[in-house]
């Protein structure tokens, strides 16, 4: 889960962690009022859950509350990376001796936590690593020892940090406590300043909520940018489904990640075109009927693959709720079956008893059945 | 390792209803079933066998090699600890949506006791013929059966399918190691295919992978000094980019992990690469074949 900018910096603010004065606001007047509230120079930030806001043209300085709602003005509504901008971020500009470069991240190759600090910040960091490899330092974290004093040290030694070496090495273990603290997947602060009186101040905040932790953190979670959905993924993603709408027009009920892409990529190879993503693996084995009826309610689907390969997903109970969907909806497009793995019998003679439909033994053989009917 | 019918199972949650299903299940097969864990039953029996409060204890009451987790995301960290301390060898992880900062600690906790971790979000462990340790059916006799092809998978479904395929087309295996779908496992693809290369029984393995990270990259890089032929397949060609497919792991973002790279590095390593489930039997023979025939014919 992403957050945009002024919430991760609210969460950084709340721990102590030195972020610009600003305001959060929707329109032109009120960002002319946040200006004149803050006082001097300003900047006025699109927010959105994306990088790139200042390439757009969506982070403008303004010199005082005129030019603050002007600015305002232009930003709001523009669309950056598909975000519609309706909130912007109005902060007190401060002047700047040097842009760095900290972000804390959880690392599948080392299988642990990561810092990445640079003296080039501003930049991406992949044209950082680019550019200037040896300005990009990268610590590996022991999980259970945290960001050692000597690790950090050690990782800045010898960059130019003009003096204040002690003091960046002390924000890199409040980032790594926040990063910790908020179950983060990212937490990236490009550029972090440091100001021409010698403060660290983040001026951008990246925040990342690592998915399988928004339980856990919850009230954090409420301040996330909800995931763009359309109103079907909504309705599915409530009901605990995994729901992802495409452009073909050959539905797919299958368990299973692994299961439903190579469902679907047998699709596209017999040259069809999946109408979904719809897996009904692990726990939600139990709701073949929700998903089929919110699968059903896609108007481009002209035929219906139903790809079983039952583990721990029992193929029985997948199959009665497929029956049951059925003799509710009786819907007007051909579906065709395979169906295979734990509770098999059962599934395949409930399907020929009540649905009147023979399973196919290969995979493949329903997946070609289910693309010729779906062919205009 | 690979699981062997004397190793001996602990498993954690077996009082639940999936655990007892599957441990039921496991008994039935043969595997090798010592106890259970759960601190509210502690001390009674379930399904024959004894109950305990944590796997340390089980640990002085009943040595085990391996722990199974069937325990919900919230309290997997505090059982995978309890496994690590205990002296697993193998820690056996099915458990999906577990905090990934919790994975990271489960790892570093294992690496500290030399325990091995399989998972999270595996479908588990079968050895066709001898035992299994998980949520895949072992027991029939249409999916699984013992041969010499090792298959790797980080989704149960696809695992479970390709070995139907196999069996169907009188490839039997030699073991199945399901290695999950989350982002970080304790047990890579890699790493499997290095054990199923150093195991005497395996003579050909099939890797069925999925896009988003980097597990086939990586296994392409040692697959390509291995003398056992190995097929791949990749799923998700046709899932679009940026979007989670079902698995935390399956996601292709910032232009990584997709599939073309993936089934580049596997092909540049020498490994036959099959567009759908379906041509993994034929490849497999025709590699095999191929690295039977003496060297005149090739």
């Amino acid at each position: 889960m992403n957050f945009e900018e002024h919430a991760g910096k609210a969460l950084l603010s709340a721990r102590g962690m030195p972020v610009p004065d600003g305001r959060t606001v929707d329109s032109p007047g009120a960002a002319a009022d946040a200006a004149r509230a803050l006082g001097g120079p300003c900047i006025v930030k699109a927010q959105a859950p994306t990088g790139k806001r200042g390439k757009a043209g969506g982070i403008r300085p303004a010199d005082s509350a005129r030019e603050a709602r002007a600015a305002a003005s232009e930003i709001l509504g523009m669309t950056i990376e598909g975000h519609r901008i309706e909130r912007l971020l109005v902060e007190r500009r401060v002047a700047i001796a040097a842009e760095l470069y900290a972000a804390v991240l959880t690392d599948p190759e080392s299988r642990g936590p990561v810092v990445l600090f640079s003296t080039r910040g501003g930049m991406e960091v992949e044209e950082i690593a680019a550019a200037e490899p040896a300005a990009m330092r990268r610590i590996e974290i022991d999980i259970a020892r945290g960001l050692t004093a000597g690790q950090a040290s050690a990782a800045l030694s010898g960059m130019d940090l003009h003096g204040e070496e002690d003091a960046v090495a002390r924000f890199l273990a409040e980032l790594y406590a926040a990063y910790r603290a908020l179950d983060a997947e990212l937490l990236e602060i490009n550029p972090l300043a440091l100001t021409d009186e010698g403060r660290l101040l983040c001026l951008d905040c990246k925040y990342a909520l690592d998915d399988s932790s928004t339980g856990r953190q919850a009230p954090v979670a409420e301040a996330g940018a909800p995931e763009r959905m359309t109103a079907l993924e909504a309705e599915a993603h409530a009901a605990g489904l995994k729901y992802i709408e495409l452009d073909g027009s050959v539905g797919v009920l299958a368990n299973g990640a692994g299961l439903t892409m190579a469902t679907m990529d047998a699709i596209a190879h017999y040259g069809g075109r999946p109408a979904n993503f719809l897996e009904i693996g692990g726990e939600a084995y139990t709701k073949a009927e929700t998903a089929l009826t919110i699968l059903l309610r896609n108007p481009n689907i002209r035929s219906l693959l139903v790809n079983f390969c039952g583990a721990f997903a029992r193929t029985d109970v997948m199959a009665e709720g497929v029956v049951q969907a059925w003799r509710k909806l009786d819907p007007d497009i051909p579906v065709f079956f395979s169906i295979h793995g734990t509770g098999e019998e059962e599934a395949v003679a409930l399907i020929e008893r009540e649905l009147g439909h023979r399973p196919y033994d290969l995979m493949d053989d329903a997946v070609r059945a289910a693309v010729g009917a779906a062919a205009p | 390792m690979i699981l062997r019918r004397d190793h001996r199972i602990l498993v954690q949650g077996v009082t639940g209803k999936q655990g007892s299903f599957w441990t039921r299940a496991m008994i039935d097969y043969g595997a090798a079933a010592v106890g259970g864990v759960n601190p509210r039953k502690a001390g009674t029996e379930h399904l024959g066998l004894p109950v305990f409060a944590s796997a340390v204890e089980a640990a002085r009451e009943a040595p085990f090699d391996v722990a199974l987790m069937f325990i919900p995301p919230a309290m997997a960290r505090q059982a995978a600890l309890d496994a690590c301390e205990a002296g697993a060898r193998l820690l056996v992880c099915l458990t999906e949506h577990i905090p990934a900062h919790d994975v990271m600690e489960m790892l570093a906790a294992a690496r500290a006791n030399g325990t091995r971790i399989v998972g999270p979000n595996t479908a588990g462990l079968v050895t066709p013929g001898e035992t299994f340790a998980g949520i895949l059916p072992a027991f029939n006799k249409r999916v699984f059966r013992p041969g010499v092809v090792g298959v790797i998978s980080r989704s149960g479904s696809l695992g479970t399918l390709v070995s139907l395929m196999l069996t169907q087309n009188g490839h039997g295996q030699s073991a199945v190691y399901g290695v999950g779908g989350d982002p970080i496992v304790g047990t890579t693809t890699r790493e499997a295919l290095e054990i199923l290369d150093a195991d005497p029984r395996t003579e050909a393995v099939v890797i069925c992978g999925e896009i988003g990270g980097n597990a086939e990259e990586d296994a392409a890089e040692y697959a390509a000094g291995m003398a056992k032929p190995v097929v791949a397949f990749v799923a998700g060609r046709a899932s679009p980019p940026g979007k989670k497919m079902g698995h935390a792991g399956a996601i292709v973002a910032g232009g990584k992990g997709d599939y073309r790279a993936k089934r580049t590095a596997l092909e540049e390593a020498g490994v036959a690469v099959a567009d759908v489930p379906s041509d993994i039997p034929g490849l497999l023979s025709a590699v095999t074949a191929d690295r039977r025939a003496p060297p005149t014919r090739r």
